[in-house]
């Protein structure tokens, strides 16, 4: 078994896999729509479920001692330019492979009954949003990166702007030319690279060291990219449009995998490849986050829908994680990442959340629900469990994500720390707030008296979410000890390249004072 | 007594020559429907051509004392040219038959405006270049008018004749200027007479104006006017035919001249292109967005698309030069598909135009709006389509070259162009269905399907492709 394993090239089957099931989907002949509709749910549902199992694949046979990139495959592409098909994930990657092929059966069962028209359409477009968010975070080489990583915007614009709601054109359009807008400073950025190194691919990238000034043009362009992606504060405003509009499904995709694509551009590209950039504009990048944090934070109280709080919620919590990241210190980084993975548990789930009372009343308004614990006792007991991982409390996932984040920003900058730690308080305020409206309360609205309880369905949907938010809060070793090993290697890297720098300019004042000048 | 001159080299384009002769001859004694049958024959004219282009392939030739040459580049660019009128002529076919105006003289004329084009391509002698620039010319001034009991076909017609003959002049104004100030018309006389000629005023002009008449030919701002009146007033297969063929003709000699004799002018010709280049990206984005004439809109789009492509001639470099090649093989099957979804634009058999018509035809017509989205999406340039390679390698050879504004401005305005490409797609998949198309004709949906599979498939086999444009772009800077 275990050879037959090692010999598969285990992470273009778990990338490519979602295509076969496109090409499935294609086949399926039917003349009445109900039956192609059913077929292709059922077809989606075991390709995506195949695809998270041999994912698992991956996990059970990944090395944590290491910090190499392992499974690694590499094929010419387009060999006159350098630009290889190059696959490999470490530690830092992997778990975010994991987490996009968790969430897809979940998002194919929530669609279950939500989408009606082009049921087929539907499921090719998330099959293919598959491809291209594995893909993503396996490539190796920074062309593929970009492939993958700009890819995504074509299944995502489709599904919003066919199966959004009301304002879906004006939201498709917005997050399409966004993203876009930041994505080819991106691409120009990667040209420049490749001017000066000669090649795309990613490790022999993190090995060359470029000089200051040009480091400084590079990381940002590709902070544009990332900044628009995590999104930081001022260009999130795509992201409530975004969600609000798009289906339920699209949005737990959409917080739970793609606004990690950003967090993780910076972890892979910014800080590896121009620590001295990175250095420089740590507090650009302070500064941002912590206004998303408290800004959003305070925004996210404001708002009447359910869908637009949590969306505001998902940028505040990205602060979190964009300050992690460029504290660079080991608990920060391992911090960040965890607090990615859960917050694509707890936000994809608090998003289905909302579509579960959605499709029962067909509106988003906090103010038309109140009291549903009283009819709806599991989806009470089920969104208190998220709202509580999204507020951060201990035994959930969240917190261990934020205590680390704090600890380790706190060792480097206290105010940062202080500032940022504001966030967990405004956080439990919105949540809190928003759980008290949408679910205690006396039960008066005579249309909210006669929902049902979650379905059979809506129950296997849950549980599994449920379970991963609880294990994540109890036992986080099994999650960090397969990240700490490369970002060990990330923050040493880090911070030898900026004392090779501090030791280099010393050397010149040095020898400007012996020089007498 | 002169030796006859080496035909080898040239046995493509004296085939075809004869080949468009013996379609007139058939034409005129053919009794029962002759133009499905010249079609046909000019079409396999097309492939034969191909065959005795591909063998010339090889080391660079020159024959007719210095008037021709092929090489590996020439090959190309007929290969590129061949396959573009051959799947316009494919799409000519349904089209005329529909409309009711079946004439054989349609693919004869195309067989000899591939000639001219073909001619071009190989001239390696001012003179020769407008003798084979002018013969394209000429038979395009036919097609556009083709239909001439439509007013705004005639239109077309006129408009680009006039400034088709306009931009004629200034080319030949501006190879007389090189002459009288160079002594020589030959290509590789020029190359010798132009070293460190660089403060030879007369020759500049002379350049600039040449530079000018091209620029008309691929429709460049500032001169792209008639472009969308001519788009949308010509025949649908004849715009196909001249969104790709004449284009790429002129793309490539314009390649050819401006790397090979004026080559040690590139510091003056770079900041002429320069501008042209930003000032077609930029309007072909902008410009499009307010279109409601699908024709109309492809006009603005290929303006924009000229403007990609030259980024890699203001590069001046053989990277710079491959890149175009591929952006033109690239563009060539995003742009006849394109055409081909045009022409299966038809409802109760009449072509319509408006690209409201394409109102939610993804509900009654799945395969024609997929064909098309995949088709936009890889015109805005997204990945993993081929247009987004054919983007990709150009901007990098700008990079290379140092021209990182230029490739800013060209990253940038690929935005603003993806606002209206993604139009279309919002019409056809967000918008309520208005009418359901007919069905298409076979081959039209045979040019549709090979195109769109073609622009999704590229990234999984670049290699065969690209092969061959390497060679080209390396057998222009052997020298």
């Amino acid at each position: 078994m275990n050879g037959f394993v090692e010999n598969l090239p285990l992470l273009s089957v778990v990338t490519f896999t979602p295509l076969l099931g496109v090409l499935l989907l294609l086949t399926i002949r039917a003349d009445d729509p109900e039956i192609v509709a059913r077929n292709s749910r059922w077809v989606t549902l075991w390709v995506t479920l195949g695809t998270f199992l041999a994912s698992l694949l991956i996990w059970t046979n990944f090395d944590s001692s290491t910090a190499d990139f392992q499974f690694v495959e590499k094929a010419a592409w387009f060999p006159q330019f350098g630009i290889d098909y190059h696959m490999g994930v470490d530690g830092i990657s992997m778990l975010f492979v994991i987490l996009s092929t968790f969430l897809m059966p979940i998002c194919v069962l929530a669609s279950w009954d939500a989408i009606k028209t082009r049921v087929r359409e539907y499921m090719i477009a998330f099959l293919v949003l598959e491809t291209m968010m594995v893909g993503m975070f396996c490539a190796l080489d920074m062309v593929l990166f970009y492939v993958f990583f700009e890819g995504v915007l074509i299944p995502m614009f489709l599904i919003i702007g066919v199966w959004g709601g009301a304002r879906r054109v004006y939201a498709a359009f917005k997050f399409f030319l966004y993203t876009l807008t930041g994505s080819v400073l991106l691409l120009i950025a990667i040209l420049a690279m490749y001017f000066v190194a000669g090649t795309t691919d990613i490790p022999t990238l993190m090995a060359t060291e470029f000089p200051f000034q040009m480091q400084f043009w590079l990381w940002l362009g590709l902070f544009a990219s990332f900044a628009v992606k995590v999104p930081m504060w001022p260009v999130h405003t795509w992201l409530p449009d975004a969600h609000v509009e798009a289906p339920t499904a699209g949005s737990v995709i959409l917080a739970g995998v793609l606004l990690k694509m950003g967090a993780y551009g910076f972890l892979r590209f910014s800080i590896p490849m121009l620590p001295l950039a990175s250095e420089y504009f740590t507090p650009l990048v302070y500064g941002l986050s912590i206004v998303a944090v408290i800004y959003t934070s305070l925004v996210a109280l404001a708002q009447e829908d359910m869908k637009k709080l949590i969306a505001y919620s998902s940028v505040a919590h990205m602060g979190f994680v964009t300050v992690g990241i460029f504290a660079a210190t080991q608990q920060a980084v391992q911090g960040a990442i965890y607090q990615m993975l859960s917050h694509g548990v707890v936000s994809g789930a608090l998003f289905l959340c909302v579509g579960v009372v959605y499709d029962r009343l067909h509106t988003r308004e906090i103010g038309r629900y109140g009291g549903l614990v009283h009819n709806m006792p599991k989806y009470a007991f089920v969104f208190m469990l998220m709202m509580m991982g999204s507020v951060g409390l201990p035994g959930t996932s969240g917190f261990v994500g934020e205590f680390l984040i704090l600890t380790g920003v706190f060792q480097v900058n206290t105010w940062v720390a202080l500032l940022t730690a504001t966030g967990v308080i405004l956080g439990a305020t919105y949540m809190l707030y928003l759980y008290r409206r949408v679910i205690y309360g006396e039960l008066v609205k005579e249309d909210l008296k006669g929902m049902l309880d979650l379905s059979r369905r809506e129950i296997i949907i849950f549980a599994p979410l449920c379970v991963v938010v609880m294990w994540m809060g109890v036992y986080p070793m099994s999650f960090l000890v397969v990240m700490e090993a490369s970002v060990t290697k990330l923050v040493t890297d880090y911070h030898a390249a900026l004392d090779a720098q501090t030791v280099a300019s010393g050397l010149v004042d040095g020898v400007r004072m012996a020089l007498g000048r | 007594m002169t030796a006859l001159p080496n035909l080898t080299p040239a046995y493509a384009e004296i085939f075809l020559a004869l080949a468009g002769m013996a379609l007139l001859m058939v034409g005129v004694f053919r009794k029962k429907d002759p133009v499905r049958g010249v079609t046909m024959l000019a079409i396999l004219a097309f492939a034969v051509a191909a065959v005795l282009a591909l063998a010339t392939n090889g080391a660079e030739t020159v024959t007719f004392n210095g008037l021709f040459v092929v090489n590996e580049f020439t090959a190309f660019a007929k290969m590129l040219i061949l396959l573009g009128a051959s799947l316009a002529m494919l799409l000519a076919l349904p089209w005329a038959k529909n409309e009711g105006i079946a004439r054989y003289e349609m693919p004869v004329i195309m067989v000899f405006a591939v000639l001219g084009m073909m001619m071009m391509v190989s001239a390696n002698n001012l003179i020769s270049l407008y003798v084979g620039l002018e013969l394209q010319s000429l038979a395009l001034y036919v097609l556009a008018a083709f239909n001439r009991g439509n007013l705004k076909a005639t239109e077309a017609g006129v408009k680009y004749f006039v400034l088709g003959a306009l931009a004629s002049g200034l080319l030949l104004y501006g190879s007389s200027l090189v002459y009288g100030f160079s002594g020589t018309t030959s290509f590789a006389g020029l190359a010798d007479a132009l070293t460190g000629a660089q403060d030879n005023v007369g020759v500049i002009i002379g350049v600039v104006f040449v530079i000018c008449g091209f620029a008309f030919k691929i429709s460049a701002v500032p001169f792209h006017m008639w472009t969308p009146d001519v788009y949308e007033g010509s025949p649908t297969p004849v715009t196909a035919f001249f969104s790709v063929a004449p284009k790429i003709a002129a793309l490539s000699l314009f390649l050819r001249i401006l790397v090979g004799p004026f080559e040690d002018l590139i510091v003056q010709w770079q900041q002429v292109l320069t501008v042209i280049c930003v000032a077609s990206m930029l309007w072909g984005a902008v410009a499009a967005i307010a279109q409601n004439n699908i024709k109309r809109l492809m006009a603005y789009s290929s303006i924009g698309h000229v403007g990609y492509a030259l980024i890699g001639l203001v590069a001046g470099t053989q990277e710079g030069a491959r890149g175009m090649i591929y952006y033109m093989l690239i563009y060539l099957f995003m742009n006849v598909g394109t055409f081909a979804v045009i022409l299966s634009m038809r409802v109760k058999d009449r072509y319509v135009e408006s690209i409201d018509d394409l109102s939610g035809i993804s509900k009654t017509n799945p395969a024609i709006a997929l064909a098309l989205t995949v088709l936009m999406f890889s015109m805005a340039g997204i990945p993993p389509l081929a247009g987004f390679f054919g983007k990709y390698f150009v901007f990098a050879a700008a990079v290379n070259a140092g021209l990182i504004p230029l490739a800013v401005i060209g990253v940038l305005s690929s935005v603003v162009g993806a606002f209206y490409y993604l139009r279309l797609i919002k019409i056809m998949y967000f918008d309520e269905s208005a009418e359901t198309f007919d069905r298409p004709d076979f081959s039209t949906s045979l040019v549709m399907g090979v195109c769109a599979v073609a622009v999704v498939v590229f990234i999984f086999l670049p290699e065969p492709l690209l092969a061959g444009a390497d060679a080209a772009a390396a057998a222009l800077f052997q020298s």
